[in-house]
Protein backbone atom coordinates (compact mmCIF):
# COMPACT_ATOMS: atom_id res chain seq x y z
CA UNK A 1 0.00 0.00 0.00
CA UNK A 2 2.83 2.34 0.84
CA UNK A 3 4.42 1.65 -2.52
CA UNK A 4 1.13 2.36 -4.23
CA UNK A 5 0.79 5.70 -2.43
CA UNK A 6 4.34 6.59 -3.31
CA UNK A 7 3.60 5.97 -6.97
CA UNK A 8 0.30 7.81 -6.63
CA UNK A 9 1.96 10.97 -5.29
CA UNK A 10 4.84 10.63 -7.71
CA UNK A 11 2.33 10.52 -10.57
CA UNK A 12 0.40 13.42 -9.10
CA UNK A 13 3.57 15.52 -8.97
CA UNK A 14 4.59 14.68 -12.50
CA UNK A 15 1.01 15.17 -13.68
CA UNK A 16 0.86 18.58 -11.99
CA UNK A 17 3.84 19.75 -14.01
CA UNK A 18 2.28 18.39 -17.21
CA UNK A 19 -0.92 20.18 -16.28
CA UNK A 20 0.84 23.51 -15.74
CA UNK A 21 2.42 23.30 -19.20
CA UNK A 22 -0.68 21.82 -20.85
CA UNK A 23 -2.75 24.84 -19.73
CA UNK A 24 -0.65 27.04 -22.01
CA UNK A 25 -1.15 24.74 -24.99
CA UNK A 26 -4.86 24.48 -24.44
CA UNK A 27 -5.46 28.21 -23.85
CA UNK A 28 -3.57 29.23 -26.97
CA UNK A 29 -5.32 26.55 -29.00
CA UNK A 30 -8.69 27.69 -27.64
CA UNK A 31 -8.07 31.26 -28.75
CA UNK A 32 -6.23 31.02 -32.06
CA UNK A 33 -6.39 27.30 -32.90
CA UNK A 34 -2.62 27.03 -33.00
CA UNK A 35 -0.43 24.38 -31.42
CA UNK A 36 2.31 26.54 -29.97
CA UNK A 37 5.22 24.13 -30.35
CA UNK A 38 7.58 26.67 -28.80
CA UNK A 39 5.67 26.41 -25.52
CA UNK A 40 7.93 23.67 -24.13
CA UNK A 41 10.88 25.99 -24.71
CA UNK A 42 9.23 28.63 -22.54
CA UNK A 43 9.22 26.11 -19.72
CA UNK A 44 12.91 25.41 -20.34
CA UNK A 45 13.75 29.13 -20.44
CA UNK A 46 11.87 29.54 -17.17
CA UNK A 47 14.08 26.89 -15.58
CA UNK A 48 17.29 28.47 -16.92
CA UNK A 49 16.25 31.94 -15.81
CA UNK A 50 15.51 30.64 -12.33
CA UNK A 51 18.91 28.90 -12.22
CA UNK A 52 20.75 32.08 -13.20
CA UNK A 53 18.66 34.27 -10.88
CA UNK A 54 19.02 31.85 -7.97
CA UNK A 55 22.80 31.61 -8.41
CA UNK A 56 23.13 35.39 -8.47
CA UNK A 57 20.80 35.92 -5.53
CA UNK A 58 22.52 33.17 -3.51
CA UNK A 59 25.79 35.01 -3.98
CA UNK A 60 24.11 38.06 -2.51
CA UNK A 61 23.34 35.97 0.53
CA UNK A 62 19.70 35.05 -0.04
CA UNK A 63 18.44 31.60 0.85
CA UNK A 64 15.40 29.55 1.78
CA UNK A 65 11.88 30.39 0.67
CA UNK A 66 12.67 33.99 -0.25
CA UNK A 67 15.26 32.72 -2.74
CA UNK A 68 12.72 30.35 -4.30
CA UNK A 69 10.04 33.06 -4.44
CA UNK A 70 12.23 35.78 -5.92
CA UNK A 71 13.96 33.62 -8.53
CA UNK A 72 10.54 32.15 -9.36
CA UNK A 73 9.08 35.60 -9.93
CA UNK A 74 12.02 36.61 -12.11
CA UNK A 75 11.59 33.40 -14.15
CA UNK A 76 7.86 34.08 -14.54
CA UNK A 77 8.40 37.63 -15.77
CA UNK A 78 11.17 36.59 -18.14
CA UNK A 79 9.17 33.68 -19.59
CA UNK A 80 6.05 35.80 -19.95
CA UNK A 81 8.10 38.34 -21.92
CA UNK A 82 9.34 35.51 -24.15
CA UNK A 83 5.82 34.19 -24.71
CA UNK A 84 4.55 37.68 -25.57
CA UNK A 85 7.42 38.31 -27.97
CA UNK A 86 7.19 34.92 -29.68
CA UNK A 87 3.56 35.57 -30.51
CA UNK A 88 4.35 39.01 -31.93
CA UNK A 89 7.27 37.78 -34.04
CA UNK A 90 6.28 34.29 -35.14
CA UNK A 91 2.48 34.07 -35.10
CA UNK A 92 0.84 37.48 -35.40
CA UNK A 93 2.16 38.23 -38.91
CA UNK A 94 0.76 34.85 -40.02
CA UNK A 95 -2.68 35.20 -38.49
CA UNK A 96 -4.42 35.44 -41.86
CA UNK A 97 -2.17 32.87 -43.55
CA UNK A 98 -3.07 29.22 -44.16
CA UNK A 99 -3.28 27.09 -41.06
CA UNK A 100 -0.06 25.24 -41.77
CA UNK A 101 2.13 28.36 -41.88
CA UNK A 102 1.96 29.36 -38.18
CA UNK A 103 2.44 25.70 -37.25
CA UNK A 104 5.70 25.56 -39.21
CA UNK A 105 6.67 28.90 -37.71
CA UNK A 106 6.05 27.45 -34.24
CA UNK A 107 8.33 24.48 -34.93
CA UNK A 108 10.97 26.87 -36.24
CA UNK A 109 10.70 28.99 -33.13
CA UNK A 110 11.07 25.89 -30.96
CA UNK A 111 14.26 24.77 -32.76
CA UNK A 112 15.63 28.31 -32.67
CA UNK A 113 15.13 28.68 -28.92
CA UNK A 114 16.64 25.27 -28.15
CA UNK A 115 19.74 26.06 -30.12
CA UNK A 116 19.95 29.56 -28.77
CA UNK A 117 20.06 28.20 -25.22
CA UNK A 118 22.46 25.45 -26.32
CA UNK A 119 24.88 28.07 -27.63
CA UNK A 120 24.39 30.52 -24.79
CA UNK A 121 24.73 27.81 -22.11
CA UNK A 122 26.12 24.36 -22.87
CA UNK A 123 24.80 21.01 -24.00
CA UNK A 124 25.72 19.50 -20.62
CA UNK A 125 23.33 19.05 -17.77
CA UNK A 126 23.69 21.87 -15.26
CA UNK A 127 22.92 21.17 -11.66
CA UNK A 128 19.94 23.04 -10.33
CA UNK A 129 19.87 23.98 -6.63
CA UNK A 130 17.18 22.44 -4.44
CA UNK A 131 15.24 25.62 -3.88
CA UNK A 132 12.46 23.90 -1.99
CA UNK A 133 13.47 23.33 1.63
CA UNK A 134 12.45 20.22 3.52
CA UNK A 135 9.57 20.84 5.88
CA UNK A 136 10.33 19.72 9.43
CA UNK A 137 6.85 18.22 9.82
CA UNK A 138 7.53 16.02 6.77
CA UNK A 139 10.53 14.30 8.35
CA UNK A 140 8.80 11.01 9.06
CA UNK A 141 6.68 10.95 5.90
CA UNK A 142 8.08 8.55 3.33
CA UNK A 143 5.38 8.46 0.64
CA UNK A 144 5.80 12.05 -0.46
CA UNK A 145 8.62 14.60 -0.23
CA UNK A 146 8.40 18.30 0.54
CA UNK A 147 9.17 19.31 -3.04
CA UNK A 148 6.37 17.09 -4.34
CA UNK A 149 3.97 18.56 -1.82
CA UNK A 150 4.88 22.10 -2.88
CA UNK A 151 4.46 21.23 -6.56
CA UNK A 152 1.02 19.68 -6.02
CA UNK A 153 -0.25 22.55 -3.87
CA UNK A 154 1.14 25.23 -6.18
CA UNK A 155 -0.50 23.61 -9.18
CA UNK A 156 -3.83 23.36 -7.39
CA UNK A 157 -3.70 27.01 -6.36
CA UNK A 158 -2.57 28.21 -9.81
CA UNK A 159 -5.35 26.25 -11.50
CA UNK A 160 -7.94 27.59 -9.09
CA UNK A 161 -6.81 31.19 -9.65
CA UNK A 162 -6.83 30.69 -13.42
CA UNK A 163 -10.34 29.23 -13.32
CA UNK A 164 -11.66 32.14 -11.27
CA UNK A 165 -9.89 34.60 -13.56
CA UNK A 166 -11.46 33.08 -16.69
CA UNK A 167 -14.88 32.86 -15.10
CA UNK A 168 -15.25 36.15 -13.30
CA UNK A 169 -12.99 38.86 -14.70
CA UNK A 170 -13.61 41.12 -17.65
CA UNK A 171 -10.48 39.86 -19.44
CA UNK A 172 -11.46 36.27 -18.72
CA UNK A 173 -14.88 36.81 -20.25
CA UNK A 174 -13.28 38.48 -23.27
CA UNK A 175 -10.97 35.46 -23.66
CA UNK A 176 -13.91 33.11 -23.76
CA UNK A 177 -15.73 35.39 -26.20
CA UNK A 178 -12.71 35.60 -28.53
CA UNK A 179 -12.32 31.82 -28.36
CA UNK A 180 -15.93 31.36 -29.40
CA UNK A 181 -16.27 34.04 -32.11
CA UNK A 182 -13.38 36.36 -32.87
CA UNK A 183 -15.19 38.60 -35.34
CA UNK A 184 -18.14 39.10 -33.03
CA UNK A 185 -15.81 39.99 -30.17
CA UNK A 186 -14.21 42.62 -32.41
CA UNK A 187 -17.66 43.98 -33.25
CA UNK A 188 -18.22 44.49 -29.52
CA UNK A 189 -15.08 46.54 -29.04
CA UNK A 190 -12.72 43.82 -27.87
CA UNK A 191 -9.10 44.45 -28.84
CA UNK A 192 -8.38 40.90 -29.98
CA UNK A 193 -4.62 41.45 -30.18
CA UNK A 194 -4.52 42.36 -26.53
CA UNK A 195 -6.56 39.29 -25.55
CA UNK A 196 -4.23 37.02 -27.54
CA UNK A 197 -1.18 38.62 -25.89
CA UNK A 198 -2.72 38.12 -22.45
CA UNK A 199 -3.28 34.45 -23.26
CA UNK A 200 0.36 33.94 -24.21
CA UNK A 201 1.55 35.80 -21.11
CA UNK A 202 -0.60 33.72 -18.74
CA UNK A 203 0.29 30.41 -20.42
CA UNK A 204 4.00 31.26 -20.33
CA UNK A 205 3.88 32.26 -16.69
CA UNK A 206 2.30 28.91 -15.79
CA UNK A 207 4.94 27.02 -17.78
CA UNK A 208 7.67 28.94 -15.96
CA UNK A 209 6.18 27.97 -12.60
CA UNK A 210 6.31 24.34 -13.70
CA UNK A 211 9.87 24.70 -14.95
CA UNK A 212 11.19 26.21 -11.74
CA UNK A 213 9.46 23.72 -9.45
CA UNK A 214 10.33 20.51 -11.26
CA UNK A 215 13.94 21.55 -11.89
CA UNK A 216 14.34 22.23 -8.22
CA UNK A 217 13.04 18.74 -7.46
CA UNK A 218 15.01 16.87 -10.15
CA UNK A 219 18.18 18.87 -9.63
CA UNK A 220 19.48 19.25 -13.17
CA UNK A 221 18.49 20.94 -16.44
CA UNK A 222 19.71 21.26 -20.01
CA UNK A 223 18.48 22.88 -23.23
CA UNK A 224 16.50 19.80 -24.26
CA UNK A 225 14.15 19.45 -21.26
CA UNK A 226 11.54 21.73 -22.87
CA UNK A 227 11.16 19.51 -25.90
CA UNK A 228 10.38 16.37 -23.93
CA UNK A 229 8.17 18.09 -21.37
CA UNK A 230 6.45 19.97 -24.21
CA UNK A 231 5.58 16.78 -26.08
CA UNK A 232 4.26 15.18 -22.91
CA UNK A 233 2.22 18.23 -21.94
CA UNK A 234 0.86 18.50 -25.45
CA UNK A 235 -0.20 14.85 -25.16
CA UNK A 236 -1.87 15.71 -21.87
CA UNK A 237 -3.75 18.60 -23.46
CA UNK A 238 -5.00 16.40 -26.31
CA UNK A 239 -5.83 13.62 -23.87
CA UNK A 240 -8.00 15.92 -21.78
CA UNK A 241 -9.56 17.63 -24.79
CA UNK A 242 -7.60 20.47 -26.34
CA UNK A 243 -9.17 23.87 -25.75
CA UNK A 244 -10.59 22.80 -22.40
CA UNK A 245 -8.97 24.11 -19.22
CA UNK A 246 -10.21 21.41 -16.83
CA UNK A 247 -9.31 18.97 -19.61
CA UNK A 248 -5.68 20.07 -19.57
CA UNK A 249 -5.44 19.53 -15.83
CA UNK A 250 -7.19 16.16 -15.95
CA UNK A 251 -5.13 15.07 -18.95
CA UNK A 252 -1.93 16.04 -17.15
CA UNK A 253 -2.85 14.07 -14.05
CA UNK A 254 -4.00 11.00 -15.97
CA UNK A 255 -0.76 11.03 -17.95
CA UNK A 256 1.32 11.48 -14.80
CA UNK A 257 -0.34 8.57 -13.05
CA UNK A 258 -0.11 6.34 -16.12
CA UNK A 259 3.63 6.94 -16.35
CA UNK A 260 4.19 6.58 -12.65
CA UNK A 261 2.31 3.29 -12.29
CA UNK A 262 3.77 1.86 -15.51
CA UNK A 263 7.25 2.67 -14.22
CA UNK A 264 6.59 1.37 -10.74
CA UNK A 265 4.80 -1.87 -11.52
CA UNK A 266 6.27 -2.82 -14.87
CA UNK A 267 9.45 -1.09 -15.88
CA UNK A 268 10.66 2.42 -16.52
CA UNK A 269 11.37 1.32 -20.08
CA UNK A 270 7.63 1.18 -20.63
CA UNK A 271 6.88 4.66 -19.35
CA UNK A 272 6.50 6.26 -22.79
CA UNK A 273 4.83 3.20 -24.29
CA UNK A 274 2.01 3.51 -21.78
CA UNK A 275 1.81 7.28 -22.00
CA UNK A 276 1.42 7.38 -25.77
CA UNK A 277 -0.51 4.11 -25.88
CA UNK A 278 -3.07 5.80 -23.64
CA UNK A 279 -3.22 8.72 -26.06
CA UNK A 280 -3.92 6.40 -29.00
CA UNK A 281 -6.55 4.57 -26.97
CA UNK A 282 -8.36 7.78 -25.97
CA UNK A 283 -8.21 9.19 -29.48
CA UNK A 284 -9.80 6.03 -30.90
CA UNK A 285 -12.71 6.00 -28.47
CA UNK A 286 -13.07 9.71 -27.70
CA UNK A 287 -11.45 11.66 -30.54
CA UNK A 288 -12.18 15.02 -28.89
CA UNK A 289 -10.40 13.98 -25.68
CA UNK A 290 -11.78 13.14 -22.25
CA UNK A 291 -13.51 16.47 -21.61
CA UNK A 292 -13.46 17.85 -25.16
CA UNK A 293 -16.69 18.51 -26.95
CA UNK A 294 -17.22 17.16 -30.41
CA UNK A 295 -17.43 20.36 -32.40
CA UNK A 296 -20.83 21.25 -33.70
CA UNK A 297 -22.07 24.64 -34.76
CA UNK A 298 -25.58 25.89 -34.40
CA UNK A 299 -26.39 28.01 -37.38
CA UNK B 1 -24.38 61.48 -38.90
CA UNK B 2 -22.96 58.75 -41.13
CA UNK B 3 -21.77 59.42 -44.65
CA UNK B 4 -20.57 56.68 -46.95
CA UNK B 5 -19.13 57.97 -50.20
CA UNK B 6 -18.08 56.07 -53.35
CA UNK B 7 -17.15 52.94 -51.43
CA UNK B 8 -15.44 50.17 -53.40
CA UNK B 9 -14.79 46.77 -51.82
CA UNK B 10 -13.15 43.75 -53.42
CA UNK B 11 -13.03 40.15 -52.21
CA UNK B 12 -10.04 38.87 -54.12
CA UNK B 13 -11.05 39.49 -57.71
CA UNK B 14 -14.74 40.00 -56.97
CA UNK B 15 -15.95 43.57 -57.01
CA UNK B 16 -18.41 43.36 -54.10
CA UNK B 17 -19.28 47.02 -53.61
CA UNK B 18 -19.32 49.40 -56.56
CA UNK B 19 -19.28 53.02 -55.55
CA UNK B 20 -21.80 52.76 -52.73
CA UNK B 21 -22.96 56.10 -51.38
CA UNK B 22 -25.41 56.50 -48.53
CA UNK B 23 -26.20 58.86 -45.73
CA UNK B 24 -27.99 58.75 -42.37
CA UNK B 25 -29.26 61.62 -40.28
CA UNK B 26 -29.54 61.41 -36.48
CA UNK B 27 -32.68 59.64 -35.26
CA UNK B 28 -33.53 58.04 -38.58
CA UNK B 29 -34.37 54.46 -39.40
CA UNK B 30 -32.93 53.76 -42.84
CA UNK B 31 -33.30 50.41 -44.51
CA UNK B 32 -31.06 48.76 -47.05
CA UNK B 33 -32.96 46.18 -49.06
CA UNK B 34 -31.97 43.91 -51.90
CA UNK B 35 -31.49 40.32 -52.96
CA UNK B 36 -28.96 37.83 -51.62
CA UNK B 37 -25.42 38.80 -52.51
CA UNK B 38 -26.30 42.39 -53.42
CA UNK B 39 -23.68 43.71 -51.00
CA UNK B 40 -25.83 44.65 -48.01
CA UNK B 41 -23.84 42.74 -45.38
CA UNK B 42 -20.57 43.80 -46.97
CA UNK B 43 -21.65 47.43 -46.59
CA UNK B 44 -22.25 46.90 -42.87
CA UNK B 45 -18.98 45.01 -42.40
CA UNK B 46 -17.11 47.87 -44.09
CA UNK B 47 -18.74 50.44 -41.82
CA UNK B 48 -17.77 48.28 -38.80
CA UNK B 49 -14.18 48.00 -40.02
CA UNK B 50 -14.14 44.21 -40.43
CA UNK B 51 -13.84 44.51 -44.21
CA UNK B 52 -11.39 47.04 -45.63
CA UNK B 53 -12.55 49.15 -48.56
CA UNK B 54 -10.17 49.64 -51.46
CA UNK B 55 -11.34 53.21 -52.02
CA UNK B 56 -14.03 55.59 -50.85
CA UNK B 57 -14.85 57.31 -47.63
CA UNK B 58 -16.79 56.54 -44.45
CA UNK B 59 -17.31 59.48 -42.11
CA UNK B 60 -19.07 59.24 -38.76
CA UNK B 61 -19.93 62.48 -36.99
CA UNK B 62 -17.22 64.26 -38.95
CA UNK B 63 -14.53 61.64 -38.22
CA UNK B 64 -13.19 59.49 -41.05
CA UNK B 65 -13.35 55.87 -39.92
CA UNK B 66 -12.27 53.88 -43.02
CA UNK B 67 -8.86 52.95 -41.65
CA UNK B 68 -9.88 52.43 -38.02
CA UNK B 69 -9.77 49.07 -36.22
CA UNK B 70 -13.18 47.52 -35.40
CA UNK B 71 -12.81 48.12 -31.66
CA UNK B 72 -12.10 51.82 -32.23
CA UNK B 73 -15.14 52.17 -34.49
CA UNK B 74 -17.24 50.45 -31.84
CA UNK B 75 -16.00 52.86 -29.20
CA UNK B 76 -17.30 55.79 -31.30
CA UNK B 77 -20.83 54.41 -30.91
CA UNK B 78 -21.35 52.30 -34.03
CA UNK B 79 -22.61 48.84 -33.12
CA UNK B 80 -23.48 46.02 -35.43
CA UNK B 81 -25.85 43.14 -34.76
CA UNK B 82 -24.60 40.82 -37.48
CA UNK B 83 -26.42 38.33 -39.62
CA UNK B 84 -26.93 34.95 -37.98
CA UNK B 85 -27.03 36.58 -34.52
CA UNK B 86 -23.58 35.28 -33.50
CA UNK B 87 -24.40 34.74 -29.86
CA UNK B 88 -21.46 33.44 -27.82
CA UNK B 89 -22.80 29.90 -27.32
CA UNK B 90 -20.73 29.10 -24.23
CA UNK B 91 -21.52 32.34 -22.40
CA UNK B 92 -24.67 32.79 -20.36
CA UNK B 93 -27.34 35.31 -21.35
CA UNK B 94 -26.04 37.77 -18.74
CA UNK B 95 -22.45 37.25 -19.85
CA UNK B 96 -23.43 37.85 -23.46
CA UNK B 97 -25.04 41.12 -22.38
CA UNK B 98 -21.94 42.01 -20.36
CA UNK B 99 -19.87 41.54 -23.52
CA UNK B 100 -22.03 44.23 -25.12
CA UNK B 101 -20.97 46.56 -22.30
CA UNK B 102 -17.31 45.52 -22.61
CA UNK B 103 -15.95 49.05 -22.91
CA UNK B 104 -18.22 50.58 -20.26
CA UNK B 105 -17.11 51.09 -16.69
CA UNK B 106 -20.27 52.57 -15.11
CA UNK B 107 -21.59 49.63 -13.12
CA UNK B 108 -24.88 51.28 -12.22
CA UNK B 109 -25.59 52.30 -15.79
CA UNK B 110 -24.89 48.76 -16.98
CA UNK B 111 -27.22 47.37 -14.31
CA UNK B 112 -30.07 49.73 -15.22
CA UNK B 113 -29.62 49.07 -18.95
CA UNK B 114 -29.82 45.35 -18.28
CA UNK B 115 -33.04 45.91 -16.37
CA UNK B 116 -34.40 47.93 -19.30
CA UNK B 117 -33.55 45.05 -21.63
CA UNK B 118 -35.29 42.57 -19.38
CA UNK B 119 -38.45 44.69 -19.57
CA UNK B 120 -38.06 44.86 -23.35
CA UNK B 121 -37.65 41.07 -23.58
CA UNK B 122 -39.00 39.32 -20.47
CA UNK B 123 -38.05 35.98 -22.06
CA UNK B 124 -34.38 36.86 -21.63
CA UNK B 125 -34.90 37.64 -17.96
CA UNK B 126 -36.32 34.16 -17.43
CA UNK B 127 -33.32 32.61 -19.11
CA UNK B 128 -30.58 34.87 -17.83
CA UNK B 129 -28.42 32.05 -16.43
CA UNK B 130 -28.83 29.79 -19.44
CA UNK B 131 -26.04 29.43 -22.00
CA UNK B 132 -26.52 31.41 -25.20
CA UNK B 133 -26.19 28.29 -27.32
CA UNK B 134 -29.24 26.69 -25.70
CA UNK B 135 -31.64 29.48 -26.66
CA UNK B 136 -34.13 29.23 -29.52
CA UNK B 137 -33.54 31.23 -32.69
CA UNK B 138 -35.98 33.95 -31.66
CA UNK B 139 -34.48 34.27 -28.19
CA UNK B 140 -31.02 34.45 -29.72
CA UNK B 141 -32.15 37.31 -31.95
CA UNK B 142 -33.55 39.14 -28.94
CA UNK B 143 -30.26 38.58 -27.15
CA UNK B 144 -28.22 39.73 -30.15
CA UNK B 145 -30.14 43.02 -30.37
CA UNK B 146 -29.99 43.47 -26.60
CA UNK B 147 -26.25 42.82 -26.54
CA UNK B 148 -25.86 45.57 -29.13
CA UNK B 149 -27.97 47.94 -27.03
CA UNK B 150 -25.83 47.34 -23.94
CA UNK B 151 -23.18 49.64 -25.36
CA UNK B 152 -25.69 52.51 -25.72
CA UNK B 153 -25.02 52.88 -29.42
CA UNK B 154 -25.51 56.08 -31.36
CA UNK B 155 -25.84 54.11 -34.55
CA UNK B 156 -27.19 50.56 -34.62
CA UNK B 157 -26.48 48.41 -37.68
CA UNK B 158 -28.92 45.52 -37.89
CA UNK B 159 -28.28 42.73 -40.39
CA UNK B 160 -31.32 40.61 -41.23
CA UNK B 161 -32.86 40.53 -37.77
CA UNK B 162 -35.95 38.70 -39.05
CA UNK B 163 -34.08 35.90 -40.80
CA UNK B 164 -35.46 32.47 -40.01
CA UNK B 165 -37.97 33.63 -37.40
CA UNK B 166 -41.64 32.73 -37.05
CA UNK B 167 -44.02 35.51 -38.24
CA UNK B 168 -45.14 36.37 -34.71
CA UNK B 169 -41.52 36.85 -33.66
CA UNK B 170 -40.80 38.93 -36.75
CA UNK B 171 -43.60 41.27 -35.64
CA UNK B 172 -42.09 41.48 -32.16
CA UNK B 173 -38.58 42.18 -33.43
CA UNK B 174 -39.74 44.95 -35.76
CA UNK B 175 -41.90 46.51 -33.07
CA UNK B 176 -38.87 46.48 -30.77
CA UNK B 177 -36.66 48.13 -33.39
CA UNK B 178 -39.23 50.92 -33.72
CA UNK B 179 -39.36 51.25 -29.95
CA UNK B 180 -35.57 51.44 -29.58
CA UNK B 181 -35.52 54.22 -32.16
CA UNK B 182 -38.35 56.07 -30.41
CA UNK B 183 -37.18 55.62 -26.78
CA UNK B 184 -33.48 56.32 -27.21
CA UNK B 185 -33.33 58.25 -30.51
CA UNK B 186 -30.92 55.60 -31.73
CA UNK B 187 -30.17 55.93 -35.41
CA UNK B 188 -30.72 52.61 -37.16
CA UNK B 189 -29.44 51.19 -40.42
CA UNK B 190 -31.54 48.10 -41.09
CA UNK B 191 -30.52 45.53 -43.67
CA UNK B 192 -33.42 43.28 -44.63
CA UNK B 193 -34.69 40.84 -47.20
CA UNK B 194 -38.14 41.25 -45.76
CA UNK B 195 -38.56 44.49 -47.70
CA UNK B 196 -42.21 44.92 -46.86
CA UNK B 197 -41.73 44.93 -43.08
CA UNK B 198 -38.55 46.97 -43.26
CA UNK B 199 -40.12 49.71 -45.37
CA UNK B 200 -43.07 49.93 -43.00
CA UNK B 201 -40.94 50.97 -40.04
CA UNK B 202 -38.20 52.88 -41.91
CA UNK B 203 -38.16 56.55 -42.79
CA UNK B 204 -36.04 56.13 -45.88
CA UNK B 205 -34.67 53.26 -47.91
CA UNK B 206 -31.95 52.25 -50.33
CA UNK B 207 -32.30 49.41 -52.80
CA UNK B 208 -29.09 47.52 -53.61
CA UNK B 209 -28.50 45.52 -56.75
CA UNK B 210 -25.30 43.58 -57.47
CA UNK B 211 -23.03 45.81 -55.45
CA UNK B 212 -24.44 49.25 -56.08
CA UNK B 213 -27.32 51.43 -54.98
CA UNK B 214 -30.08 51.11 -57.58
CA UNK B 215 -32.76 53.26 -55.96
CA UNK B 216 -33.21 55.56 -53.00
CA UNK B 217 -36.29 57.32 -51.71
CA UNK B 218 -38.55 57.74 -48.70
CA UNK B 219 -39.89 54.45 -47.41
CA UNK B 220 -43.44 55.41 -48.35
CA UNK B 221 -42.44 56.11 -51.95
CA UNK B 222 -40.45 52.89 -52.21
CA UNK B 223 -43.45 50.90 -50.97
CA UNK B 224 -45.47 52.40 -53.83
CA UNK B 225 -42.76 52.08 -56.47
CA UNK B 226 -43.66 49.61 -59.22
CA UNK B 227 -40.09 48.40 -59.48
CA UNK B 228 -39.79 47.62 -55.78
CA UNK B 229 -43.20 46.00 -55.74
CA UNK B 230 -42.24 43.63 -58.53
CA UNK B 231 -38.73 42.81 -57.49
CA UNK B 232 -38.91 42.77 -53.69
CA UNK B 233 -42.48 42.70 -52.49
CA UNK B 234 -43.63 39.88 -54.72
CA UNK B 235 -46.61 41.83 -56.06
CA UNK B 236 -47.45 41.40 -59.75
CA UNK B 237 -48.75 44.50 -61.51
Amino acid sequence: MEYFLELFFGGLTRGSIYALIALGYTMVYGIIELINFAHGEIYMIGAFTALIAASALAMLGMDGWSLLALSGVIAIIYSAAYGFTIEKIAYKPLRKAQRLSPLISAIGMSIFLQNYVLLAQTSDFLSFPALIDEFSFMENVTIIGSAELVIIITTAVATAILTLFIKFTRMGRAMRAVAQDKTMAMLLGVNVNRVISATFIIGSALAAVGGVLISSQIGQINFYIGFIAGIKAFTAAVLGGIGSIPGAVLGGLVLGWTESFATGYISSDYEDVFAFGLLVFILIFRPAGILGKASSEKV
Amino acid sequence: MLKVKNLHVYYGGIHALKSVTLELSPGEIVTLIGANGAGKSTSLMSISGIVQARSGEIVFEGVPINAMAPDRIFSLGIVQVPEGRRIFPGLSVTENLDMGAYLRTDRHGIKSDMDYIFTLFPRLAERRHQLGGTLSGGEQQMLAISRGLMSRPKLLLLDEPSLGLAPVLVQLIFATIERINRDNHTTILLVEQNANMALRIAHRGYVMESGSIALQDTAANLLRSEKVKQAYLGIQP
